[in-house]
């Protein structure tokens, strides 16, 4: 069973193509991960995926659905969610608003009854503010519930990034290298993270890394790109062995 | 149902009231029409404060809003008379001409008129973003005013229209103006608002969030211009007079300039900005007349006051990004922790 497949999908930007007939299988419940070198298109997929671009050509089946050139808040709404490469925290907002405003979208009151509060609307907000401090709780940052989001360490703003990617409740989550600029212990511990996420919440990953510890150590399945083009895809053993993806990252004798 | 914060609040809209209620009767009528102003701009500056302050869209075209309220309130409250008095180059359109409205509804369907507007407007420029929005809503607020200026038998041209009834009152400007406060509290604390500041903080997360960006930012559009009609409706009462002059860029500037001086995107602080500025206003206006310096007198420039207030909002901006609040709230918990420094200081 596979919750996301693409149909050779193609990006193309004026005569660059940034991806080229490429063909994801990500099975549901499963831990993929998408590597290649930098300028390989891995981040040009997830803004297909997510709808900030529309693919040239090819289509996105999610969950059985065709959502190719969708709009954004739609397909988060169908379920999937993301988190970015360089943070995206809602700066100056508290890290409880953070996680509280992607509960917004499943939110079925008008913006009439929300101001005027009413009982209906405060059932919701309360059963929203439980939910969000559960999951705090979960991701282990509730006692920092008050801060601004910018004040938290590094390692806990990705994390709080994933916890407000979560709290869509999505069935697909897509981590942009998550581990970027966390030391080996972080890295370790993001591991951990990651599966510990798929199991309590019932989720696929599909992640982008250069880490190759952390993929390696995690993926059931990996795709390799290499300008555009997927070059190989296997579990992390065929894909160490794998001739063309060595020949990508390291070069090859001439 | 009720709390102790919530009595507390309700405690501090009576205060308010019994305040504004012993200023309407003592305060002499030049002072009473300077109290009403200061309800007018919260007004204004809490409507500019959704688009700008909440959702970060740099929205210039305030005046424009506060145009269109202000004529239709007018033209629904004139009686036939002085419509034909006023409209005497050309006459008025027919369906307007025996309309004559109580001020309420008048004022409510200015801002509806506006909101309306606001919503048509916005379809085609929240497409923009930053520097390019502020320059689509600039060159909105004009095209109203030019607008207003040629369609002679509907706003009676340049010429403006004259006799309005004075409606307004203290009871009118500070009511709708405690109303539109507690509006933006309950607005900011509900989820819409939050949603409204994620936009502001980050677009492209806001999105990945799953908030549809044009909803949200054509609502806070919406609640901006509906607020400025009435404000601009409740000037027009006050004034006595309008025309299209009166809704130059200079309008917009001096509600921009509350609401930059006050903090973008806090409530108290435009609230008190809001009363600062429009006292200073008048205060200031022997800066308009000539001044005697002793050794030299300084003839009357008129527009002075003006330029004071463009040093204060420069040095604001250059030193004092954050305005008198930030985007801090005077709230209960702000004035305990205020005292408890302020004690800490004293031991």
């Amino acid at each position: 069973m596979s919750i996301l497949r693409t149909d050779s999908i193609t990006m193309k930007f004026g005569g660059l193509t940034a991806v080229s007939e490429l063909n994801l299988n990500v099975p549901t419940n499963g831990i993929v991960g998408l590597i290649g070198p930098n300028g390989a298109g891995k981040t040009t997929i997830f803004n297909m995926i997510t709808g900030v671009y529309t693919p040239t050509t090819g289509n996105i089946i999610f969950d059985k659905k065709d959502i190719t050139g969708m709009k954004s808040h739609l397909i988060t709404k169908k379920g999937i969610a993301r988190t970015f490469q360089n943070i995206r925290l809602f700066k100056d907002l508290t890290v409880l608003d953070n996680v509280m405003i992607a509960n917004h979208l499943r939110l079925d009151s008008n913006i009439i009854s929300s101001i005027l509060r009413t009982p209906d609307y405060r059932a919701k907000e309360d059963h929203i503010l439980k939910k969000s401090l559960h999951l705090l709780d979960q991701i282990g940052l509730l006692e920092y519930k008050d801060d601004k989001a910018t004040s938290l360490p590094y390692g806990k703003q990705r994390k709080l990034e994933i916890a407000r990617a979560l709290a869509t409740e999505p069935k697909l989550l897509l981590l942009d290298e998550p581990a970027a600029g966390m030391n080996p212990q972080e890295s370790i511990e993001l591991m951990e993270f990651v599966k510990e996420i798929r199991d309590t919440f019932d989720l696929t990953i599909l992640m982008i890394e250069h880490h190759m510890q952390v993929i390696m150590g995690v993926c059931e399945k990996i795709y390799v790109l290499d300008y555009g083009v997927n070059i190989a895809e296997g579990n992390p053993e065929e894909i160490q062995n794998n001739p063309k993806v060595i020949e990508a990252y390291l070069g090859v004798d001439e | 149902m009720f709390n102790k914060k919530s009595y507390i609040k309700i405690a501090l809209i009576m205060v308010a009231v019994i305040i504004l209620a012993i200023l309407n009767s003592t305060l002499g009528r030049y002072n009473l029409r300077i109290l009403n102003l200061a309800g007018i701009y919260i007004i204004l500056g809490l409507s500019l404060n959704i688009i700008n302050g909440f959702t970060g869209l740099f929205s210039l075209g305030h005046a424009g809003f506060m145009a269109i309220g202000a004529y239709t309130s007018a033209l629904l409250t004139m009686s036939p008379a002085q419509k034909s008095i006023n409209f005497f180059v050309k006459p008025i359109v027919p369906f307007l001409a025996n309309v004559e409205m109580a001020f309420l509804p008048a004022l409510l369907i200015g801002g509806i008129v506006a909101a309306i507007v606001g919503a048509i407007l916005a379809a085609p420029i929240l497409r923009l973003k930053d520097d390019y929005l502020a320059i689509a809503t600039l060159g909105f607020g004009e095209i109203i005013r030019v607008i207003f200026t040629n369609t002679q038998s509907l706003t009676n041209g340049a010429l403006g229209l004259k006799g309005l009834p004075s409606y307004t009152n203290t009871g009118y400007t500070w009511g709708i103006a405690l109303v539109s406060i507690v509006f933006m509290f309950s607005l900011r604390k509900s989820s819409y608002g939050k949603a409204f500041m994620a936009i502001r903080e980050d677009e492209i997360a806001a999105e990945s969030m799953g908030i549809d960006l044009f909803k949200h930012k054509l609502l806070s559009f919406i609640m901006g211009s509906f607020f400025a009609g009435i404000g601009g409706a409740l000037l027009a009462h006050l004034m006595g007079t309008i025309d299209p002059l009166m809704f130059r860029f200079l309008m917009t500037f001096n509600i921009l300039l509350i609401v930059v001086l006050g903090g973008i995107g806090s409530i108290s602080g435009t609230v008190i900005s809001a009363i600062v500025v429009t006292i200073s206003m008048e205060w200031l206006r022997f800066l308009d007349g000539p001044i005697d310096l002793g050794f030299m007198v300084i003839h009357s420039v008129p527009g002075m006051r003006m330029v004071l207030f463009s040093l204060l909002l420069m040095i604001v901006i250059l030193y004092y990004q954050h305005g008198l609040m930030g985007q801090d709230e005077i709230t209960l918990e702000f004035v305990k922790e205020k005292l408890k420094r302020f004690k800490k200081k004293e031991a």
